[in-house]
């Protein structure tokens, strides 16, 4: 099945945004690392609408677009005060 | 679909090998929002109900205008936190012009 195989990439790809999260390097990289993540989550949700058919979980996917970017917006202006660490 | 989610894996894979924060945050922001695009895409038109497909359409525009906004925000907050380039960067053009950094 071939959401299976994408399913499955996309875990691979969470993976290493959590890596770089945990990594770190910088505070910046996180943030950057937690927008990639939130995307890549939004997809597996629309593979997994797209599979079963159903309009279910799209909801969710409206409102962690528009969370993740008040997230962001918020976490650099906290950076742009405190400096990064 | 499949292309959307081969340029996410490429988003995550850029976001290792690259060397600092701005170099990550072009890797991270580009194929990601296209690999969003295609996907959600993808889905809409497997969706056969109205609604699922203008909610994926919805989500799609949030990200095409959110995306650049929120990494030129954590660039100029990374930049004036006084995060250092990667010395491989070649030209620093606000070197010297942005007085808060």
């Amino acid at each position: 099945m071939l959401t299976n195989v994408l399913l499955g990439l996309l875990a691979a790809a969470a993976g290493l945004c959590l890596l770089r999260m945990l990594r770190g390097g910088s505070l910046p990289d996180r943030v950057v690392a937690l927008e990639t993540l939130l995307v890549t989550v939004v997809c597996g949700i629309a593979v997994l609408a797209a599979r079963t058919g159903s309009g279910l979980f799209l909801d969710v996917l409206v409102v962690v677009a528009l969370l993740g970017f008040t997230g962001t917006a918020l976490v650099a202006r906290f950076i742009e005060r405190r400096g990064a660490r | 679909m499949t292309v959307g989610v081969l340029l996410a894996v490429v988003a995550s894979i850029g976001l290792q090998r690259f060397p600092d924060v701005f170099a990550r945050m072009h890797a991270a922001t580009k194929p990601a929002t296209l690999g969003l695009a295609l996907v959600l895409g993808g889905a809409a038109l497997v969706m056969d109900d109205a609604g699922s497909v203008v909610k994926l359409l919805l989500v799609v525009a949030l990200q095409f205008v959110t995306a650049p906004v929120g990494s030129h925000l954590v660039g100029r907050a990374a930049y004036r936190a006084g995060t250092e380039l990667d010395e491989s960067t070649a030209v620093d053009e606000l070197a010297g012009i942005d007085p808060d950094a």
